[in-house]
């Protein structure tokens, strides 16, 4: 502002100027909806959590087993070789304690999303899933954990047949 | 002078309809094993680069490059994907190789159109949301409009293009990887629902599933390969303004000035006498006949009466979409460029079997990035 004008009035839009009409806006919803093909390995995957079971695949080129299962190796570049396996133990690689949901909701129960090392799968391999029946202060990297299932009748093929990881007696 | 360059391996999915049995990634590494295969090349060992063209919102979900790496070869080595048609990243990959930046370059395109259930809302969404969308008219209605002003201007008509889908559908019954080939009369074209008149609903690209994988790599690096290599002689890319009320409605002038810059490039003067054929985009009708005017392969107006003479047809002097083009074969989003330039490959390999055209030595592959865009890439292929 310069040093002649002193005040410089003008009319700023308010949020009622818009709710109201007065001035143009527009509004689009994007109706975009997707239908994505699980494909071969992550199918396979999603059954046999139907299942109550964590199923991987062997790669007869570096004989990892990977998971979640997948048809080739992205190291070897080759289609694996058979289905394996692996327990619905584990042990938790890394975690964090997140007071903030996806809403931006706060929390007083923070949600804790680890990533787990599955027993069976080879070094590395696991999954990212929740922690639960544990205190925020006790979760700690190594911890040994066990899946929490769903009821077989409550499990449709989902990552959420899972409800969650909880601590083993004595990990 | 710099580095020549040249497609050394090709590969691609089963092109369908749906797809329904595998995941976009498992359809890529299924292109992508091909394409390796037919050039020689351990991707994990040989290649320098990967360069991949997908559109989030055909994917449904953002950063899609990110997704890309491990069915292609490509984890901890240099990705990047380009928001354009195929040939715009067969560009980038001769220039990564003629910059000396990278000595073998892989370029991925793919469609998973099937995973789409709003397909006409999602590509809505690739319009202006303040002066263009509120319309609410569907977003084929841009071609109804371009290809009345055509015909109107060039005095080409309304039944030479219902010959262009005859033409195309039947050249796509010999072709293996087409879904769509059919024969049909021009009564069929001409009698079919209207839907945006002058376009009928068989002028219409149907679309289809399916991925392409090519591997590129530098003169110098051609020597330890198996694959035959297939020179890239030229290529341009071009966009002419987006305004929809001042665009150049009669013409497709992005496509004149790619070409110009591909020809320039590969030393063309008389696209006509120098080239041996052309797949050239016709994800509607009136887009070969457009195409091939702004190509200039043909006078402008004349296109169409070189189809009722039987010239583009695969017999004729100047055969155009041999392959049966995408409205035989199927419109593969991003990959459609890629797919253009799989079967001039074939062509001047030798390689396409009951398409084959004898004596080929040169061709022309072109693409437009489909509605609303006004963007075209040209690439000219010779054999070695
Ligand atoms: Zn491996």
């Amino acid at each position: 502002m310069t040093v002649k004008i002193k005040e410089w009035p003008g009319t700023a839009l308010s949020s009622r100027d818009i709710e109201e009409g007065r001035v143009l806006t527009v509004r689009h919803k994007l109706k975009a909806e997707y239908a994505w093909d699980a494909g071969v390995a992550i199918g396979r995957y999603l059954r046999e959590l139907k299942n109550g079971r964590l199923v991987a695949r062997r790669c007869g080129g570096c004989d990892r087993i990977l998971l979640p299962p997948r048809m080739f190796c992205e190291q070897c570049f080759v289609p694996t070789d058979e289905w394996v396996y692996v327990e619905d133990t584990g042990t938790v690689n890394t975690f964090s304690i997140c007071y903030v949901r996806w809403d931006v909701a706060r929390l007083k129960e923070p949600l804790l999303p680890a990533v787990i090392n599955v027993d069976g799968a080879s070094p590395g391999m696991g999954i990212l899933h929740l922690l639960g029946e544990v205190r925020p202060e006790d979760v700690h990297i190594g911890m040994r954990v066990r899946a929490v299932w769903k009821s077989p009748g409550e499990r449709e093929g989902a990552i959420t047949d899972i409800k969650y990881w909880k601590p083993v007696q004595g990990g | 002078m710099p580095e020549r360059v040249a497609i050394v391996g090709v590969g691609h999915s089963d092109i369908r309809s749906i797809t329904p049995g595998l995941s976009c990634k498992e359809m890529m590494y299924e292109a992508a094993a091909r394409a390796y295969e037919d050039a020689g090349v351990n991707p994990r060992k040989d290649v320098d680069s990967f360069i991949c063209v997908s559109e989030d919102f055909w994917e449904g979900t953002s950063i899609y490059d990110e997704y890309v790496p491990d069915q292609l070869g490509g984890a901890l080595r240099p990705v990047h994907t380009v928001t354009g048609d195929g040939i715009h990243a067969l560009a980038c990959a001769a220039m990564l190789i003629r910059t000396g930046m990278a000595r073998v370059v892989v370029v991925e395109g793919h469609s998973k159109h099937s995973d789409m259930r709003t397909p006409a809302h999602i590509h809505n969404f690739a319009y202006d949301p303040i002066y263009h969308r509120p319309l609410e008219a569907h977003p084929h209605h841009l071609a109804g409009l371009e290809m009345n002003r055509f015909l109107h201007v060039t005095g080409n008509t309304r039944e030479q293009c219902g010959l262009v889908v005859k033409k195309n559908l039947a050249n796509a019954l010999l072709n293996p990887r087409a879904v769509y080939g059919a024969r049909v009369s021009l009564e069929d074209v001409l009698g079919a629902p209207p839907a945006f008149t002058p376009l009928g609903e068989l002028d219409i690209a149907r679309p289809a599933d399916g991925g392409f994988v090519m591997v590129v790599a530098g003169e110098r690096a051609i020597a330890g390969l198996a694959g035959e290599p297939v020179w890239i002689t030229g290529y341009g890319w071009c966009t002419d303004t987006p305004a929809l009320d001042s665009r150049q409605w009669g013409e497709a002038a992005y496509a004149r000035l790619a070409a110009q810059q591909a020809y320039r490039m590969a030393g063309i003067t008389d696209p006509f006498r120098e080239l041996d054929f052309a797949e050239v985009d016709d994800s509607f009708s009136y887009k070969e006949l457009e195409h091939l005017e702004a190509l200039r392969i043909c006078r402008p107006g004349e296109a169409g009466s070189w189809l009722e003479e039987g010239v583009t047809l695969p017999s004729g002097d100047f055969p155009v979409n041999v392959s049966g083009g995408s409205l035989g074969v199927g419109h593969l989003l991003e990959a459609t460029g890629l797919h253009r330039v799989y079967e001039v490959v074939l062509q001047l390999r030798g390689q396409a079997g009951g398409n084959q055209l004898p004596d080929v030595a040169r061709g022309l592959a072109q693409s437009w990035r489909n509605l609303p865009t006004t963007t075209g890439c040209v690439v000219i292929l010779e054999r070695a």
